[in-house]
């Protein structure tokens, strides 16, 4: 990212960033835009396919909402944002069809569909309307890094489980009966609430873990004096 | 081929077979959001099908000017307007005749603008090039199906909030295992139809 930002905020922006990437992920923290996340994640191609045109949009539309926040008319604007994501959509939908046909008929009627989706709607609502140009693209980048990050955790255990391969190379040899389930739809439900349960896990243990320091402070200081 | 399939078999399909949430995929975030309590399930499921019906006639007709004048790129945008538009209008007529129904839906009834299953039933209609009795059959069963999974859904977790679970299960986790093996008791389905694919 080549944004050319005054030297305070640099820090201010890298957090931004990285915000997106776990502590605001948009799919195990937020849960938003789930319908692709499940949809096109039997596979890791089809994964970062989609992330990639996700943040496309996503930083297209939020850059535009952002630097059009002075103009639009309050009333209107969820309207307006969502002429503008229809917009860069049916550019991506075009841009798609136009590199790989075969990856637009495997993704579907899901790449129109990221106008839908909430995290791009939400981002532009409830960022993009209210900060300054570079804050909203490169938020807007870090939130699609996120989401593709996530899209990739699903797409590699499915298409891994699913197929034996990962990317379309055999990964465990001949003999690995493919749990066939895990490319049906009910395997991104259970790969999903797996990964979601597995991130809960983590975090009460670090949560347990500063509860008992705390203590474990507290009570040296009670009994100092 | 596609558009000759008898209405009672487009319906079913869209009801149970090809489940909209749970084997499509669609308007999974009002089925994550507002699963967690029976009666609102319930209020959704009819607000949404009744407005998947109307925007699916709009979008029928939006479809058939927009064809005659080759304006095809404009179909995206147009189809989300009319839905913001019938989402409005559903919002006001509520207002007007059952200001219960319409205070019971509360913020939900907006939302359904979002919902990706309303625009995903006029997407697949036009891609499938079905006729207006074959589209109205169509999103009348995606209504239905969604209504049913919603309902099902709240069953289930309304039972789940009683018993005792491990607590890293108590987030979301636990709704998408559900939804799992719901999914996985709806490919039992499959064939129903006969020529299911």
């Amino acid at each position: 990212m080549s944004t050319p930002a005054p030297k305070q905020e640099t820090s201010v922006t890298l957090e931004i960033f990285t915000a997106g990437l776990w502590k605001e992920n948009p799919i195990f923290v937020m849960m938003l835009g789930l319908c692709p996340t499940l949809a096109v994640t039997n596979s890791l191609a089809n994964a970062l396919a989609m992330g990639a045109a996700t943040i496309f949009v996503l930083v297209g539309s939020n850059a535009l909402v952002s630097g059009l926040r002075h103009f639009i008319p309050k009333q209107i604007r969820i309207t307006t944002y969502i002429i503008i994501i229809a917009t860069f959509v049916t550019l991506v939908d075009y841009l798609i069809q136009a590199i790989s046909l075969e990856m637009y008929n495997a993704l579907g009627a899901f790449i129109q569909l990221i106008v839908v989706n909430c995290l791009i709607l939400g981002r532009a609502e409830a960022y993009a309307s209210k900060n300054s140009f570079n804050k909203s693209v490169v938020s807007a980048a870090g939130m699609g890094v996120g989401f593709t990050f996530a899209l990739a955790c699903l797409g590699s255990v499915r298409e891994l489980l699913g197929s034996g391969k990962l990317l379309g190379f055999q990964v465990f040899g001949d003999n690995f009966e493919p749990w066939v389930v895990m490319i049906l739809p009910p395997g991104g439900f259970i790969v999903l609430g797996s990964w979601l349960i597995l991130f809960k896990w983590i975090e009460q243990r670090q949560t347990k873990k500063i509860i008992s320091s705390d203590a474990a402070t507290h009570c040296t200081v009670k009994h100092n004096p | 081929m596609q558009a000759e399939e008898s209405l009672g078999y487009l319906f079913l399909n869209a009801f149970l077979i090809n489940n909209f949430v749970l084997a499509m995929f669609l308007g999974l975030c009002p089925f994550v959001g507002t699963s967690a309590r029976r009666d609102t399930a319930i209020n959704m499921g009819i607000a949404t099908t009744f407005v998947m019906l109307i925007s699916s006639i709009c979008a029928y007709g939006i479809n058939v000017i927009l064809v005659k004048y080759g304006l095809e790129f404009l179909r995206l945008i147009s189809y989300i307007a009319i839905i913001a538009a019938a989402v409005q209008l559903v919002e006001m007529t509520l207002k007007k005749f059952s200001p219960v129904l319409s205070r019971a839906l509360g913020i939900y009834l907006p939302l359904i603008t979002t919902n990706c299953a309303i625009l995903g039933v006029a997407l697949i209609q036009t891609a499938k090039g079905y006729g207006f009795l074959q589209s109205v059959a169509f999103s009348a069963g995606a209504g239905a199906g969604f209504a049913l999974a919603l309902i099902l859904m709240a069953g289930l977790r309304e039972k789940l909030e009683l018993a005792n679970m491990p607590s890293v299960t108590q987030a979301a986790g636990l709704s998408m295992m559900l939804a799992g093996i719901l999914s996985m008791t709806f490919m039992g389905f499959a064939g129903l139809g006969g020529s299911a694919t």
